[in-house]
């Protein structure tokens, strides 16, 4: 595949223009592998809630909430907030939107195995009347509106009574689908076509939207991806390799996009398995001899942003002074003084098809690694086998890239450097296998903090202890990049969550 | 001819079971199929959870024997992904690959016979030397190479065909779902069949010609010249008849090639044939798909050779069926 992503990039220089209606044809990279919106919490199936569904609330460019279907909110209580929600909204199914509606749906949400992560911290849903409920966590909770985002109310008397979720056989809520969303879905031929149309009793009157027909296509190959925009097969596609990116932004007619995301790339530095990594000097050595700035430069084509921390700088925990460091030297005399100057040998995995040029960047990790005489022995592997392989912890040193889907830094924690816990879910990608009983202690007390204040400083406090420790060693944040025909105004629509909002797409005449 | 059948089909069982016992020992190579049901979040416990409802913590010979008793009954498993019956999946993208690779086979056999003849005719002719240099030159480019360049060509740069995709169908008698009679299906199928044509057609240019050069000097063919008959009739009836008989053979070997090409096209070309779910299961660890992929393929394969024998005795008489050691 990697030679054919090449070809492509020499090759397409032309492009001939097509004339365009209201409909959008899109190319993503993923589709969602159900239509139950809460049968797999991934990129695919919230892209598809944003289109069928509307949520109770969502994240803008500047990253703060929108109102869409609860109209104002109030906190009532440190763990009660109260929802007020939109009038006059019907489902697809023409049943109207009432509070039963939306306590319906947090109480499925409860019961999925994917966002019960999530929805456990909320204690119970209430109705209050039609157009009001109260939602009461377990604890005071200082995320509820970043988890009710992810609420998109579905429509109780349409799925009431089969409304099982299932991982692996056909349910009705799998095959049909009534939500509040800009978008009915026509057609559905799973794994190659999704066909919407545009809801004509959606509430949103006031957006700007023109896109009456919505045919979503998968392709996974880069290269068909790119050459079925550059042919004019396909209006918007997602993503583009960063290969490609220079000769698709040389393309007249051709806009591309590139946004910041929040998903960090990180190695984790096995302390279980490896003696040397318990020692701070050898992890903190491995901090110094990786360059940052070089790897997003001449891998990543300057599409990222180096790390040197686990949170991106619109997280509460990002803290502005700790960059990456790169010096050969202090590294090279850290492993003399922990007495490896002769260095050692370890394994290593990183996947090869899961996150932007992630085998290149295995591959240069490795090398600067052998440059204070760490000889890395690298085993990439396709993500559907690399998985398996982190949860077995197979080698001491294992790349991850990691999305919070809170928008928050403790997410980030909770899931990478907590003290793993099988039960909850907490430490369940710390393959570094270290373990700060006062890092989770200070995790646990920033999920109920509702002062930011103090939240910002036990954020920030984990942040540079991690720093300190060299527990891990972030490399940097991915950059999004989406590309589209100049009359389709993506950058409008486009967020760093990557759930395109094609409701309020524009595609000018 | 019946007896030849019945062993055909004892062998075909045989293959059938040693294809699933191979595609289940290497399941737990290819991943987790879990893993790809849930999101990033989800807790290690539900995960084990999962494994167990699925039955994939049970031993080697617990699955394969749950596995081989439903396969008895007709159930070849449910795919992870579809949600359906994967004979049902299968069959259902079988149409889109059987159409494409119909294509790419009626393009060599109408490009690559007449190439082959003329090469073999006019061994020293510039034209015959400039196939011959062409067709080496095809014979070292992989597949993907010509698919990538026919669509910077046609679609890119000329806008003359579809990139990806199968485009309009239309569906005859209730269950083949047919590109070949709409103006847009057919436009779609142009690049990937030409592609997967032109991987195919050098070797049998080649293999034609040697046949054919081979056949030419035979004795029965200077007969026939000194009997006085007709270049054309001599060429085309006489030669080329005596030549299809080992390009039979190798056509029938090569079936296995164009199912590996099919893959590749099909996933170039977006084409959603059974090449495409193929690689698509592999990627989704869709481990119920894959084996009956893989078992629907091996049986495919025992059916072609079984034809190819047929046809061998049709093609040559003095062929014996029995005398084949078959």
């Amino acid at each position: 595949m990697k030679p054919t992503v090449i070809i492509v990039a020499c090759l397409s220089i032309l492009f001939s223009s097509h004339t365009l209606s209201a409909t959008l044809r899109m190319a993503f990279d993923a589709d969602p592998i159900s239509l139950d919106p809460h049968e797999q919490l991934s990129e695919g199936t919230l892209q598809f809630s944003h289109l069928a569904f509307d949520p109770l609330l969502r994240w803008q460019q500047n990253g703060t909430f929108e109102a869409r279907l609860a109209t104002h909110w109030q906190a009532i209580t440190p763990s009660t907030t109260r929802f007020f929600l939109r009038q006059g909204v019907t489902f697809h199914s023409g049943n109207p939107l009432t509070s039963a509606d939306v306590v319906y749906t947090i109480n499925r949400l409860k019961r999925s195995a994917d966002f019960r992560a999530m929805f456990d911290t909320i204690q119970s849903a209430k109705i209050i009347d039609d157009y009001t409920f109260d939602v009461t966590s377990a604890k005071p909770n200082p995320l509820i509106l970043n988890i009710m985002t992810y609420v998109f109310p579905m429509d109780k008397a349409f799925y009431q009574g089969k409304d099982e979720i299932v991982k692996y056989g056909e349910t009705f809520a799998s095959r049909h689908v009534s939500g509040t969303g800009p978008f009915i879905l026509k057609k559905r031929e799973l794994g190659s076509r999704m066909e919407f149309t545009r809801n004509p009793n959606y509430w949103d009157t006031a957006s700007p939207g023109n896109v009456d027909t919505l045919i979503s296509t998968p392709i996974h190959t880069d290269a068909t991806r790119l050459a079925a925009l550059l042919s004019g097969d396909v209006d918007f596609i997602f993503p583009i390799s960063p290969i490609d990116i220079q000769r698709t932004q040389r393309t007249t007619g051709i806009q591309l996009v590139t946004m910041p995301s929040t998903r960090i790339l990180l190695l984790h530095m096995n302390q279980t398995r490896r003696k040397e990594f318990r020692d701070v000097r050898v992890r903190k050595a491995i901090n110094l001899a990786i360059n940052q700035s070089l790897i997003v430069d001449k891998i990543l084509r300057g599409y990222a942003t180096p790390a040197g921390q686990l949170s991106p700088n619109r997280f509460l925990g990002h803290v502005a002074d700790l960059q990456p460091e790169y010096d050969l030297q202090k590294a090279r005399q850290l492993m003399k003084e922990a007495g490896y100057e002769q260095g050692f040998r370890i394994s290593m995995m990183a996947p090869n098809n899961r996150y932007t040029n992630d085998e290149k960047v295995a591959q240069a990790v490795a090398a600067m690694l052998a440059k204070i005489n760490i000889k890395a022995d690298l085993k990439t592997l396709p993500k559907a086998q690399y998985f398996k392989e982190f949860d077995d912890r197979s080698a001491d040193m294992m790349m991850l890239g990691w999305q919070s889907d809170t928008m928050d830094s403790n997410n980030l924690f909770e899931f990478i450097i907590a003290c793993a816990d099988a039960k909850t879910g907490l430490g369940a990608y710390n393959a570094s296998e270290f373990c700060n009983p006062s890092i989770t202690d200070d995790i646990r007390q920033a999920n109920q903090e509702l002062n930011p204040e103090r939240r910002l400083r036990l954020l920030q406090g984990i942040e540079r202890t991690l720093y300190q420790e060299s527990a891990v060693v972030p490399l940097y944040w991915q950059f999004l990049t989406w590309a589209a025909k100049d009359k389709v105004n993506i950058q409008d629509v486009i967020n760093d969550r990557n759930y395109p909002y094609i409701g309020d797409l524009i595609i000018e005449e | 001819m019946l007896a030849f059948l019945l062993r055909r089909l004892i062998q075909a069982c045989f293959v059938l079971i040693v294809i699933s016992l191979i595609s289940f020992a290497i399941q737990d190579k290819l991943g987790d199929p879990v893993r790809q049901m849930v999101g990033m979040t989800t807790t290690p416990e539900v995960r084990e959870q999962l494994r167990d409802e699925l039955g994939l913590n049970d031993g080697f010979i617990t699955q394969y024997t749950r596995f081989a008793k439903n396969a008895l009954t007709g159930d070849f498993g449910t795919s992870y992904y579809y949600k359906e019956p994967t004979i049902d999946v299968i069959l259902k993208k079988l149409p889109a690959t059987f159409e494409l690779a119909f294509c790419a086979i009626l393009l060599v056999i109408c490009i690559a016979t007449p190439f082959g003849v003329i090469t073999a005719i006019h061994p020293k002719h510039l034209v015959s030397r400039l196939i011959m240099l062409v067709s080496s030159i095809g014979l070292s480019i992989p597949i993907f190479i010509i698919a990538i360049f026919m669509v910077y060509v046609f679609s890119i740069q000329w806008n003359l065909a579809p990139s990806f995709g199968r485009g309009e169908t239309t569906l005859l008698f209730g269950f083949w779902e047919s590109g070949l009679f709409t103006k847009d299906g057919l436009s779609h199928l142009l690049l990937p069949s030409l592609s997967l044509a032109i991987a195919l057609i050098p070797i049998f240019v080649r293999l034609i010609r040697s046949e054919m050069s081979e056949v030419l000097q035979s004795e029965y063919i200077r007969f026939a010249w000194s009997k006085g008959l007709s270049a054309p009739r001599i060429y085309f009836f006489h030669a080329l008849k005596n030549t299809m008989l080992p390009i039979i053979t190798i056509g029938g070997i090569q079936a296995g090639t164009l199912v590996a090409y099919t893959i590749l096209t099909e996933t170039i070309f977006q084409w959603p044939g059974m090449g495409f779910l193929f690689m698509d299961a592999v990627s989704r660890v869709d481990t119920p798909l894959i084996s009956a992929y893989l078992m629907v393929v091996g049986g495919m394969f025992v059916v072609m050779n079984t034809f190819v024998d047929l046809i061998y005795g049709l093609v040559n008489p003095t062929v014996r069926l029995a005398s084949h050691g078959l």
